[in-house]
Formats: C-alpha cells, sequence, structure tokens
C-alpha cells in the first residue's frame, strides 16, 4: 500500500516529539528517506505496519507537545508508521482529548459537567469560569476551557483537568484548593483491598515491599499456574468491571490457549460517571496492580500484558509508570520474573477520552491503533482478543482483589459475603453525602448500611440513590434494605455495575439528572451501530423536552417513545454501552422521578 | 470434499444447511424475508446497521444475522414481537437523521414493510453543516428539534458527488476503498457518535487525498450518497428516470483484464456505467478508466 500525504511538514517540535515514542527512523517505509541499497525492493513495511499500536502514543505526544494535532504533524506520524492519513485521522478524531480542529490556547481547562460535580460546586464554577475565560472552546488568549464527561474525582468535586502544552495534564480536585487523591471513607479499621492505600509510597517499590508487597508473587509461584487458577476458582470472585464474570474460568480459558502469544489486561479505564475507586487503588497502591497482573501472567501463560489508564488520570499514570521502572529494575519484571523462570512484559498505554474504550473489545481495538469501536461477542476475548490473540481483561479492583484471595487463602475468601457475590467489595459513595470516598465493605452490606457509613447530605433525605452509574439504574428510599450484591441489585432491577453509589435527596429535581445522562450515552456512543448512533440523540432529545416542558405529544407519548427506544437499544446495540443506555432512565420512569404528569 | 451440514430451526422450520454460512443465508434458504443494509455480498458484514437482527435461542440480545454463523441445532425467529420492533426502530432511526428518497435496492421497501414513522421523533433541526469534530463534549440539542447528519453536498471534480446528508454510515464505501476492495484508503470514518462521518484526513477536497476515482465507492453505496455526477445532475434536474433507461453489458476496452461493464444509457447518453457483482473478476469494482473514461467521450475531451 502506497501512502499518500498532505504536504504539509511538522515542526521540529513535533517531529521530536513523535520520534521520542517511534525511535529515529530507520527504513524508508517509515520516514528515513531512501537507502542506495533498498533499490526497487522495500524493505521493513510488514514491520513498519506491525507498529500501528504505536499511533496512539504518537498522537497523545503530538497532543500534549502542541495542545494540538495539526496536518504536517499527523502526516509525519502516517509516514513513519505507513498509516493512510484518512484513517489516522479517523482515529484522532475519536478522542476527546485530541483536537483536530484550529489550534487551541496553550492551556486547556477540562471543567466536570458531570451529575455529581454539578450538585457539589461545579455549576458555580462553570459561571466563574466562563466569566474569566470566555464562550466554551473559544477562549482566545492563554487559557481556555471546555466541559468534560465525568473525570473520576466525584469524591473530591468540583473538579477540573488541566492540559498545559509541552508540560502535561494536571487535576484540579477541588478545583480551589486539592485535597489527598486517596479518599477512604471508612476507618482504616478491617481493610483487605485498600489496606496499603494511603499507608504506603506509592513512588516506592521499597515501601510497597516493606508493606508485605510482592510476597503474593512468591506465593504465586510456589504453587503454580494450576494452583492460582485453582485458588480463583475456589474463591468465587466475581469480575469487578459491570460483567460479574467469574475470574477462575477466565484465566483458565486463556491458560489452557495453546502457545505464548496470549496477553492479560488491566483495564483501568474507569469512566463510568461516579466510579473512582480504581483511581484510588492506583494512586494509593500502584505496585499492587503490577503484582496482580504479574501474577495474571504468570497464571495463564501470558508472556505480555498492558495497564490501559484512562487519559484523565495523570497522577495513576506518573505513578504506574514509575512502578513499571522500578518493578523491570528489581527484576520482577522482564525475562525471568524473580528468578522464577518465566518472561512477563508490562506496557502502560493511555487512553485520551473515550468512555468506550473500557469496553473489552473497543480496549482492544484502541491498543491496536484503531477507532475504539467494539466488535460483536462472540468469539470472545479469552479466544480472539488483543491482535487476535488469546487475552484475559480484568478489572483492576478484580485484579487486586486476586492478591486477597491468595493472601487470605480461597476458602475465607469465599466465606465472606453472599452465596453469589464473594470477598470484599469497593464502593464508590459520592452525590449528596457528607463523607464521599471509597468504601470497602463484605459483600452483602445494605445500600442503607452504606449511605449512614457515608452520610446522607443535602436535604438530609434520599430522593433516590443511582447504583451502577450512568449504565446503572435508580432505586428509590423505599429500597433502602437491598443488598448489594449481583442477586441483590439484580432484584430491584439494577446491577451492581462499577460500584458507584450516587445518592440524590429528596429536593433533587431529576428532570437535568436525567437529561444528563442521556447526554451522557449520546456524547459516548462510538457511533458504529444505529440503535446506539442515532438512539441515544433521540433519547436525550427526549428528556430535553420533558425537562423543559415542550414535549411532542403529551408526557404519555414521550414515555411511549422512550420505551421504544429502550428496547430497540437493548435489543439491538452491539455492545454494552447501547444495550444499558437507557436503563438508568427507564427505571427513572418507573420510579415516576421526572415528568410526574 | 462435501461440507458437513448442520440443522437449524428457523420460525419452526428445521432445516438442513451447509455449516459456516451465516444465520442470514440460512433463514433466506427457509424462505424468510430479512432487510440488510450495511451488508454486501462481496464483503465482509460490518455489522453496523442492525436491521437485520433477530431471535436466536439462548441469546440474551437480538443477533446480526449477517455476521452471525450458524451452529447446530440452533432455533432462530424472524418475526416475533421482538424482531419486528427492532427492524422499525432501526428504519424509523434512520429515516429521521438521513434522507434517504434517492436510497435504492431495499430500503424504501422495507421502510414500508416495517411500518416505520421517522417523523414522529420531531421536525428535523435547520441545516447548520457539520462542526469540525470535537468529541464528548456536550452537544446540545435544540429543544423540539431531532437531529440530522446534514451536510452541505460535496461536488469537487466531474466524477462523482458526495452527498452526505444522505449517508446512513454504512461503512461500505470505507471497506471498499480499503481492506475489501481498492487497498486506497481514501475515506474513513471520523468523529465519534453521532458525529461519526466518512471523511478523508482534516475533510481535504478529494482531489487532494488518496482518492483515485475507481468509483467502487460509488457502486456499492446504497444511499445516494455518493453518486456519479452525471446521475447526480439529473436527478437535481429531475430528469433521471430509469424506467427509460436500458443497460447494455460490454467488455471494458482499456487494458487487457477484461472487465464487464454495464453502460446504462437514456435518450441515447450514457448515464452510468457499473460492473455485475456477480462477475467473477471485478465482483462490481472498476477503474477510473471503466468507470468514469466514458464521460469524456460524451462532454467532448
Ligand atoms: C461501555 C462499557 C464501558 C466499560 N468500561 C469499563 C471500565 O472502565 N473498566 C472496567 O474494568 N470494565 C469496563 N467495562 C467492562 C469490560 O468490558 C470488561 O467486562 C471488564 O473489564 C472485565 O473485567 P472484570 O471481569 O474483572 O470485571 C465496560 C463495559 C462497557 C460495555
Ligand atoms: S452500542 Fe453504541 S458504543 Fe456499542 S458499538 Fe454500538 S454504537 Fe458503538
Ligand atoms: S473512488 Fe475509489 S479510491 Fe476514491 S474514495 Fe472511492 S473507492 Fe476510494
Ligand atoms: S456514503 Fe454511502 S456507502 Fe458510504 S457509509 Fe454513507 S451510505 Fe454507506
Ligand atoms: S445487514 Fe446485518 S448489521 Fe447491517
Amino acid at each position: 500500500m502506497d501512502i499518500r500525504l498532505l504536504l504539509d511538514r511538522p515542526t521540529a517540535a513535533e517531529r521530536e516529539a513523535v520520534d521520542r515514542v517511534l525511535g529515529s527512523a530507520t527504513s524508508d517505509w517509515d520516514g528515513g528517506g531512501p537507502s542506495r541499497a533498498d533499490g526497487h525492493v522495500a524493505r521493513g513495511g510488514r514491520a513498519t505496519r506491525r507498529r500501528r499500536h504505536l499511533l496512539l502514543p504518537a498522537l497523545h505526544a503530538v497532543q500534549d507537545e502542541s495542545g494540538s494535532i495539526s496536518r504536517g504533524a499527523l502526516g509525519y506520524i502516517c509516514e513513519r508508521l505507513s498509516i493512510p492519513p484518512a484513517e489516522a485521522y479517523g482515529v484522532a478524531t475519536f478522542y476527546a482529548l485530541f483536537d483536530t480542529g484550529k489550534p487551541r490556547a496553550p492551556v486547556m481547562v477540562h471543567v466536570c459537567d458531570d451529575l455529581v460535580c454539578m450538585r457539589r460546586g461545579g455549576a458555580e464554577l462553570r459561571i466563574r469560569i466562563e466569566e474569566t475565560l470566555g464562550p466554551e472552546r473559544e477562549g482566545a488568549g492563554e487559557r481556555s476551557w471546555g466541559s468534560s464527561p465525568c473525570l473520576g474525582q466525584c469524591d473530591r468535586a468540583p473538579a477540573a483537568l488541566v492540559h498545559t502544552a509541552g508540560t502535561g495534564y494536571e487535576t484540579l480536585a477541588p478545583y480551589d484548593g486539592v485535597t489527598s487523591q486517596v479518599t477512604i471513607g471508612q476507618d482504616r479499621g478491617e481493610l483487605t483491598l485498600l489496606r496499603r492505600a494511603g499507608v504506603v509510597d506509592p513512588a516506592s517499590l521499597d515501601s510497597y515491599r516493606a508493606a508485605g508487597g510482592y510476597s503474593m508473587l512468591d506465593r504465586a509461584i510456589g504453587i503454580g499456574p494450576e494452583g492460582v487458577i485453582a485458588s480463583l476458582e475456589i474463591s468465587g470472585l466475581r469480575g469487578r468491571g459491570g460483567a460479574a464474570f467469574p475470574i477462575g474460568a477466565k484465566w483458565r480459558g486463556v491458560a489452557e490457549a495453546m502457545g505464548p502469544d496470549k496477553f492479560v489486561i488491566a483495564n483501568a479505564d474507569e469512566s463510568e460517571p461516579g466510579t473512582f475507586k480504581d483511581r484510588v487503588l492506583m494512586e494509593g497502591d500502584p505496585f499492587a496492580l503490577i503484582e496482580a497482573l504479574t501474577i495474571a501472567g504468570f497464571a495463564t501463560g501470558a508472556t505480555k500484558g498492558f495497564i490501559y489508564v484512562r487519559g484523565e488520570y495523570p497522577v495513576a499514570e506518573t505513578l504506574l509508570a514509575g512502578a513499571v521502572a522500578q518493578a523491570y529494575e528489581a527484576g520482577l519484571l522482564g525475562r525471568d520474573v524473580a528468578g522464577a523462570g518465566f518472561t512477563f512484559e508490562l506496557e502502560l498505554r493511555r487512553g485520551a477520552g473515550a468512555y468506550i474504550c473500557g469496553e473489552e473489545t473497543a480496549l482492544f481495538a484502541s491498543i491496536e491503533g484503531h477507532r475504539g469501536e467494539p466488535r460483536q461477542k462472540p468469539p470472545f476475548p479469552t479466544e480472539c482478543g488483543l491482535f487476535g490473540r488469546p487475552t484475559a481483561v480484568n478489572n483492576v479492583e478484580t485484579l487486586v482483589a486476586v492478591l486477597a484471595v491468595l493472601e487470605m487463602g480461597a476458602e475465607t475468601f469465599a466465606s465472606i459475603g453472599t452465596e453469589r457475590s464473594k470477598g470484599p467489595k469497593l464502593f464508590c459513595v459520592s452525590g449528596d453525602v457528607t463523607r464521599p470516598g471509597v468504601y470497602e465493605v463484605p459483600f452483602g452490606t445494605t445500600l442503607r448500611h452504606m449511605l449512614d457509613l457515608a452520610g446522607v447530605g443535602g436535604s438530609g433525605r434520599v430522593g433516590a440513590v443511582l447504583v451502577g452509574g450512568a449504565a446503572g439504574a435508580f432505586v428509590g428510599p423505599e429500597s433502602l434494605d437491598m443488598e448489594l450484591t449481583f442477586e441483590g441489585a439484580g432484584a430491584v432491577g439494577a446491577g451492581l455495575g462499577s460500584g458507584a453509589l450516587i445518592v440524590f435527596d429528596d429536593e433533587t429535581d431529576f428532570g437535568p439528572v436525567l437529561a444528563r445522562i442521556a447526554r451522557f450515552f449520546r456524547d459516548e456512543s462510538c457511533g458504529q451501530c444505529v440503535p446506539c448512533r442515532i438512539g441515544t440523540v433521540r433519547q436525550e432529545e427526549a428528556l430535553v423536552r420533558i425537562a423543559t416542558g415542550r414535549t411532542i405529544g403529551g408526557l404519555e407519548e414521550e414515555r411511549t417513545r422512550l420505551g421504544d427506544l429502550a428496547r430497540v437499544m437493548t435489543d439491538a446495540s452491539i455492545c454494552g454501552l447501547g444495550q444499558t443506555a437507557s436503563t438508568a432512565i427507564q427505571s427513572a420512569m418507573r420510579l415516576g422521578l421526572a415528568g410526574a404528569p | 470434499m462435501s461440507d458437513p451440514s448442520v440443522t437449524v430451526t428457523v420460525d419452526g422450520r428445521d432445516l438442513e444447511v451447509p455449516a459456516g454460512v451465516s444465520v442470514l443465508d440460512a433463514c433466506r434458504v427457509g424462505g424468510a424475508d430479512i432487510p440488510t443494509l450495511c451488508f454486501g455480498p462481496t464483503m465482509t458484514p460490518a455489522n453496523a446497521c442492525r436491521v437485520c437482527v433477530v431471535e436466536v435461542e439462548g441469546s440474551r440480545t437480538l443477533v446480526p444475522s449477517c455476521s452471525r454463523r450458524v451452529e447446530e441445532g440452533m432455533r432462530i425467529g424472524t418475526e416475533s414481537d421482538r424482531v419486528l420492533h427492532s427492524r422499525r426502530l432501526v428504519m424509523e432511526l434512520l429515516g429521521s437523521a438521513s434522507e434517504l428518497d434517492r436510497a435504492g435496492g431495499d430500503l424504501p421497501r422495507w421502510m414500508e414493510l416495517s411500518g416505520a414513522d421517522p417523523s414522529r421523533f420531531g421536525e428535523a433541526e435547520p441545516e447548520k453543516g457539520r462542526q469540525p469534530p470535537s468529541p464528548g463534549h456536550g452537544h446540545e440539542s435544540i429543544p423540539g428539534r431531532a437531529a440530522t447528519v446534514f451536510e452541505p453536498v460535496k461536488v469537487e471534480d466531474e466524477l462523482y458527488v458526495r452527498d452526505y446528508s444522505r449517508c446512513i454510515l454504512c461503512y461500505r464505501c470505507v471497506d471498499a476503498c480499503g481492506v475489501e476492495h481498492q487497498n486506497t484508503f481514501a475515506i474513513a470514518v471520523a468523529g465519534r457518535g453521532f458525529d461519526a462521518h466518512i471523511s478523508t484526513e482534516f475533510d481535504v477536497a478529494l482531489p487532494d487525498s488518496a482518492c483515485v476515482y475507481c468509483g467502487n465507492c460509488v457502486a456499492v453505496c446504497p444511499t445516494g450518497a455518493l453518486v456519479g455526477k452525471i446521475e447526480y445532475d439529473m436527478r437535481e434536474e429531475g430528469v433521471w428516470d430509469e424506467t427509460r433507461q436500458e443497460v447494455t453489458r460490454t467488455v471494458c476496452s482499456y487494458c487487457g483484464v477484461g472487465c464487464n461493464l454495464d453502460l446504462h444509457v437514456q435518450e441515447g447518453r450514457i448515464v452510468k456505467v457499473t460492473s455485475p457483482h456477480d462477475h467473477e473478476v471485478t465482483q462490481g469494482n472498476l477503474c477510473i478508466k471503466g468507470r468514469f473514461g466514458w464521460s469524456y467521450v460524451g462532454s467532448g475531451q
């Protein structure tokens, strides 16, 4: 394939930024200029295209450097990686953190306007910022601003993410006086998953080891891959990322696939509104994730792993990058890990502002350098995952829970919780509460108990709790005795989802809340399939009409229309985003939260 | 070696079909009438429009028949209330966002058959043209209006026109230009969600892109979003009339490959050239000379 490029050239700074990621050009195919020895034979074409997975890191490098992605810079990346420019443009324009339009101000403030921040000072913050910086995305000069979906800082609202060209990202949470990022709501007493978070120095391997770190890798090596997988099966540990799939079965599937060419991935894309537990784990105890993923590689026989961390988590990213480097240095990654004779390479990848990239097949596409579009399952990732190879994807909390299984023993782990929901679980409590933060409780704890721990704020009376984030469901005050388990949530028509619990007091006007949830899905749909691409738009339009009292044909007709949309999105969308885009709204309709006639 | 076969049930009838065929093929063998939009017979299914969904017992959601293979014992339903609902809603959603009055093939028929009413989502919003993509940055909807994919029509050369207000984002043109046929990759999907659209890099005009004007994208477009310039002009003038066209099969004389050409002639004038989809060499594809070479004859160049 010949690549035809635009005539624009990169600036020296852009070229250097790209070269820092891709190395210097080596053959004519990747922009090094023809060498005489090449003659008519073009060498290196296939090897170059195999580097397509470096597209996202290269785009980040340019965006970080210049604050936008110019024609010349995109062309240079395409030349280096042998990617058709139309495709690379398609990838760049998929992500919210990349600017491909007119050059942007050097400083860009992404202000969260999602569910929690908007009730916790975010609305006032927006007005203030607009007064000083001008209209959204238009402010000229040094600084500009734009609104952003949930930044995963709901415990420290109102939050903003500031990007400075040439410097990088910085989280301001709360905006006017940053507080500690490890917000553990309860007394430290009996913590397991969060035991080290906020106690160890997250930047120090020695500190981690002194607190017992890496002893579970030794234990895993001692009992062997089969021992690890059997323990996980006995433990009953199920995925904490939303789908609640048993981890033992997943790892066994990958372990049984032939050959070393397979992958394990930590899904750290945490973008569900109201969810911040993975962030607290990574910022408080980053080595734990690396140790757990190394155990995943050992148990499944995968020699390579990735951590895909959301682009809006600069602190976690920096800490993880440092931790990976230290682990390599200490011989805990790479060839012959810990002297035990197995190889495990680990790479960190940064998302760029796309909720959908947390969906596992979209995550593969994103790492591979394609648009983050999910694909139909089956085939499942354990059979056909990253680069078409068997892959085990797990949520950060799930992986950290693997350490707990090994530490306390599978039977003990299985004795915590209920029949179908076992072990300790993290919940992210935010909204109208007095002590927002991450809470670790045994499965089976009731919603009422969680609210007692966090303290209902606002009017002091609960209007509804959104369980599981935007993809979850509202439950009313009559359901506070529900058990927070997979089965308990199912019984009241919700799901635990990501473990987000967003509390709304009884004075809440739910019209705008529902419209905001609908806008989230409209903005975050990948756009691939019709039910979701257009259905999420029609759903949002209907909720805006209801919230502003301009219904088409009255409320009953709007309800019917929303019901029809919910049905097609749930039944016929490709992936979980479209399939759950109407769950919260339908639950609110059932509870009569909005548009009561 | 004879193909192994599997037994499936379609709408209650047992059928024996070759292993490895799609659910769609099996349903059609069984006589079921199932619409498809993004699916092209010579291409790998894009699995995007979801109009072909059917019920498969044991599956939580509906299943896209075009891109799912049959399995032994599969029980398939093509006429359940659930299937008909999704089919109608997909047609309604498409019709509410794109102009479909020039769509060919099955699209108008299914719009009718499914009972779709695209107008139920409100009056179309005023034409505003596409903004540069800014995915995820909060798109305000205009209360009471239904957003559309409107874009000003792109006329950049004498060969073909891109009228993306008619686009249903079926990915067919992208696949035809890329991996499936042409290997040129001049166009791709850019933007995200409802803003996703077909574009060259930075939306440059086609002559500045990698396009080689093979027109294979035009050949696969189901909605008239991509259309030959002559056809576009004639439609705009209201003189395009397929009932008055004759189609003559001939062999292209530009090179030695021997592509079949179908010349569409209206009032003595060649108005369009296509290539039969069932031709074993071309599978419907041509190059610039075969597809557009004749227009120079007509225009006296
Ligand atoms: C739209 C969408 C977004 C998702 N985002 C995440 C995410 O940010 N983090 C995550 O762990 N799982 C996410 N998931 C679930 C993953 O697809 C996958 O099930 C999970 O990572 C598996 O890990 P687990 O078994 O440990 O839960 C998402 C799913 C969907 C449909
Ligand atoms: S359901 Fe939505 S996010 Fe998922 S593939 Fe379809 S358009 Fe993309
Ligand atoms: S005419 Fe051919 S090369 Fe040009 S965009 Fe269409 S398929 Fe691609
Ligand atoms: S231009 Fe035509 S072929 Fe291309 S995606 Fe749109 S409708 Fe499909
Ligand atoms: S024809 Fe099957 S998804 Fe479009």
